[in-house]
């Protein structure tokens, strides 16, 4: 097994994808105007409620179902501590990141008996496409690719459009920059932060559910690993636009592949270090990040309607 | 005194005014708490009339138009428009009635194109998509038939201060208002941007629109309006005709007692230069040069006064002097010693005192008591402060003086700095600034936003200032007090000093062609 290959291919989109859901779901809350760090907790409810939902029905797709209605239920609180109750935004993503590394631990025992690990369930299955998959060279990428993996890059002109050629994006924008300019024209500040809020929820949480439902089929205690926070540095290197977000989720996710393989191939590195490495190429990624007047005017700022 | 507010004038030249008004406000009064900010307000507006509010800062003015748009609801009162009594909840409802709003502060999100900005809040005729195209055509339609020039596709963030009015003023057009209410639209333009911006409200008036005038310029009050209301501490003083009143009558109207006119100050030898400024660059927030090799001297017992439109450097000039801006190159030099690079500390114990434009932001803690504000540059000073420990009853001694020494109105040296008004706020930190006795002071927009009891006593105290041999630089948007205060005047254009003239030479429009960039051989004629 070399390091570089097809394999290498299908992992860093595997391990991007996830970086990739959560980092929208920051994109879109955060040019509303709201600040997410609940990113890493809403992504880990959804893989939870994910698994669980597939182990007491076997259909992994009600999982998604279920773990992406968790995800908007997140959202609806983050939203009500940080809209309409105007509590510190940070403190209130904090709370959710907290409250699901401790409730999702605490819940492995009660429904499976053991703790740490659940038992392993259906996973969303690879789509296959006659034609795509006999490729020569990229089929056997084709073959591995599920219904989310379309769902995922199918999303990044979705959120272009919507976010800078629909009159919805230009109040979406608008309501995160000069809320007070946006809602002198008649638009609904709170309403549209809602609807970010409550989408970026679904987004975060979908990135959970492939993490469990899609790469491994099973729910491990603390799974994501600040996958959360990882797709946030995505986000902030992205500038908060689309497109460079999908660049630097891949570039994380890839990092991340290829310290896998690397590890397996048994590449003559510290292991210690070659686990570190997504890290350091967020951290590098953000320390060498160039311009800082990118952040949306007024984010983190509770709309007062006086 | 109040003349007859309905349309009994014949001999006025726009008079359009019968039938019934397009607008008629009645008895309104809202309080806020402690304040009651409209007692009992009357106010109408007819199709084809500007109707200016005319009235200090605090008197009501803003917030009876906000209550007309929807931003606040009035405990009491009426407001009937063509069609009969209205309720106006929101800023949509009196969009849907046809009253547009040009706010004092620009209502723009600077990261949007100029159609974007006006686009926003409509609905598409290209639904799900948006028609920027569309409305980019309209836009250029209607700048074309009101004199507004403006480029659908610029980003808001790239326009100058004028032009973003226009954008305002677009917004207003584009959603087809036929009532335009202007919160002191003049208040960042040249005088010649003034004109222009007069033209086409005249025209929108002759296009059978109504127009509220918001201002306490009474000059221009005199100049655009065909009738002029005053309010004073939330009531209406009067309505008056310009051709039935006087500059004197209005200020007295609006004050409440007779204001003195132009003082001349007695002259002062001016003496060494104290602060020398040379080939000084500055970069400003988008890296951009914002200063660009800047000269100027000011000398001891002098008054220099920077005029200018804002966005023009003069921010990044005030920050760079007061050391908490980088110089990129140039010198600064007080009483002869290198400062430029070093910190606002150093800067302070060379003699300089800073009161900065942003004063509630960078003047001031708004959580901290008057005390602690007035102690904001002194507690290091052996006299307050001693083993580590400040000396409260020192403190409390020399507070309590400064209060009285500069007429601060608070209720005690406890109070919290966000609760005092705008003038007292500008006088806590004048008296700060003083007492440190400066070689140099440095004051950016003495008096933007302070009521005209405390601006007329700001300005003797800096008078009496310049008395004592202190070198002054006073920077503001306001033409008429850099005229009425300076002893030279230089104008800030494009982050250089385009034009410095003694006061004498001086005229309004003079300043105003150089403030638009035209150099003082062709400005001053």
């Amino acid at each position: 097994m070399r390091v570089f290959s097809i394999g290498l291919v299908i992992s860093g989109i595997h391990l991007s994808m996830p970086l990739l859901f959560a980092a929208y779901g920051g994109l879109v809350s955060e040019r509303s105007g709201v600040i997410n760090i609940a990113l890493e907790g809403m992504m880990l409810f959804g893989a939870f409620l994910g698994v669980a939902v597939t182990f007491w029905t076997g259909s992994p797709w009600l999982g998604l179902a279920a773990g992406v209605g968790l995800g908007i239920l997140l959202g609806a609180l983050h939203g009500l501590l940080s809209i309409t109750v105007r509590a510190d935004q940070i403190v209130s993503a904090t709370a959710i990141n907290l409250l699901a590394l401790g409730v999702t631990a605490a819940l492995i025992p009660t429904i499976w008996g053991q703790p740490g690990v659940s038992p392993t369930v259906a996973r969303i299955p690879p789509v296959v496409l006659p034609g795509l998959s006999d490729l020569p060279l990229v089929g056997e990428i084709f073959a591995e690719l599920s219904i989310l993996d379309y769902v995922g890059f199918l999303m990044v002109p979705v959120a272009f459009y919507v976010l800078y050629r629909t009159p919805l994006g230009l109040r979406l924008r608008a309501c995160g920059e000069v809320p007070e300019a946006a809602a002198s024209t008649g638009v609904d500040v709170i309403r549209t932060r809602y609807l970010a809020v409550l989408t970026s929820g679904a987004l975060a949480a979908l990135g959970g559910v492939y993490l469990s439902l899609v790469q491994v089929g099973l729910f491990q205690r603390g799974m994501t690993q600040g996958r959360g926070f990882i797709a946030l540095a995505a986000m902030i290197f992205g500038k908060w636009r689309p497109l460079p977000i999908l660049a630097a989720s891949l570039l994380l996710g890839f990092a991340d592949a290829f310290q896998f393989r690397a590890q397996a191939v048994g590449l003559p590195l510290p292991h210690d270090l070659l686990l570190a490495l997504p890290y350091l190429v967020a951290l590098v990624a953000l320390a060498t990040f160039i311009g800082r007047a990118t952040a949306p005017g007024a984010i983190g700022k509770p709309y007062v309607k006086d | 005194m109040p003349a007859p507010a309905s349309s009994d004038g014949t001999d006025a030249p726009r008079e359009r005014a019968v039938g019934v008004p397009m607008l008629e406000m009645r008895g309104i009064t809202k309080r806020f708490p402690g304040v009651v900010a409209n007692d009992r307000v009357d106010f109408d507006v007819h199709a084809g009339e500007v109707h200016s509010l005319l009235g200090e800062n605090g008197a009501g003015k803003t917030t009876l138009m906000r209550i007309l748009y929807g931003l606040y609801q009035p405990d009491e009162g009426e407001i009937r428009l063509e069609d009969g009594p209205v309720r106006i909840p929101s800023p949509s409802v009196a969009i849907h009635h046809g009253i547009g709003m040009i706010h004092q502060h620009f209502m723009l999100v600077p990261t949007l194109t100029v159609a974007e900005n006006v686009a926003l809040g409509l609905p598409s005729s290209r639904r799900p998509l948006t028609d920027l195209d569309r409305v980019g055509a309209r836009i250029r339609e209607l700048a074309e038939t009101y004199g507004l020039r403006l480029e659908p596709e610029a980003y808001v963030w790239q326009l100058a201060v004028g032009e973003r009015q226009r954008v305002e003023i677009m917004k207003a057009l584009y959603r087809n208002a036929s009532l335009l209410v202007l919160d002191e639209p003049t208040a960042v333009l040249t005088p010649q941007e003034v004109e222009d911006l007069f033209s086409t409200f005249r025209q929108l008036v002759e296009a059978g629109r109504g127009l509220v005038f918001i201002s306490h310029k009474i000059h221009e009050v005199l100049s655009l309006s065909d009738r002029i209301t005053v309010l004073r501490n939330g009531r209406t003083v009067g309505t008056v005709k310009p051709n039935a009143t006087t500059r004197g009558e209005l200020a007295r109207m609006m004050v409440g007692r007779d204001v003195e006119g132009g003082k001349e100050h007695p002259p002062v030898e001016a003496g060494d230069p104290r602060l020398s400024i040379t080939g000084l660059t500055v970069a400003g927030d988008r890296g951009n040069e914002a200063v660009r090799g800047l000269d100027i001297e000011v000398r001891g017992g002098e008054i220099v006064g920077i005029a200018g439109v804002s966005g023009n450097g003069q921010r990044e000039l005030a920050e760079a002097i007061a050391g908490l801006r980088p110089v990129a190159a140039g010198s600064i030099r007080l009483d002869g010693a290198e400062v430029a690079g070093r910190s606002p500390a150093q800067v302070r114990d060379k003699g300089l005192a800073f009161v900065p434009e942003e004063r509630m932001r960078d003047g001031l803690i708004g959580d901290f008591t008057v005390a602690e504000n007035l102690m904001l540059t002194d507690h290091r000073d052996p006299r307050f402060a001693s083993r580590g420990f400040l000396r409260f009853r020192a403190i409390r001694r020399h507070c309590a003086d400064l209060v009285s020494r500069f007429d601060v109105r608070t209720p005690s040296l406890e109070t919290h700095g966000r609760n005092l008004s705008g003038g007292n706020i500008q006088k806590l930190i004048l008296a700060r600034e003083l007492s440190g006795k400066p070689r140099v002071l440095l004051v950016a927009q003495p008096t933007r936003g302070v009521d005209v009891g405390a601006t007329e006593y700001i300005h003797d105290r800096l008078i009496e200032q310049r008395g004592r041999g202190t070198a002054i630089l006073i920077i503001s948007e306001d033409l008429d007090e850099v005229m009425a205060l300076s002893d030279r005047i230089a104008v800030m254009y494009e982050g250089t000093v385009i034009g410095l003239v003694d006061r004498p030479r001086a005229t309004r429009d003079g300043l105003g062609l150089m403030m638009a960039g035209v150099p003082p051989d062709r400005a001053l004629g």
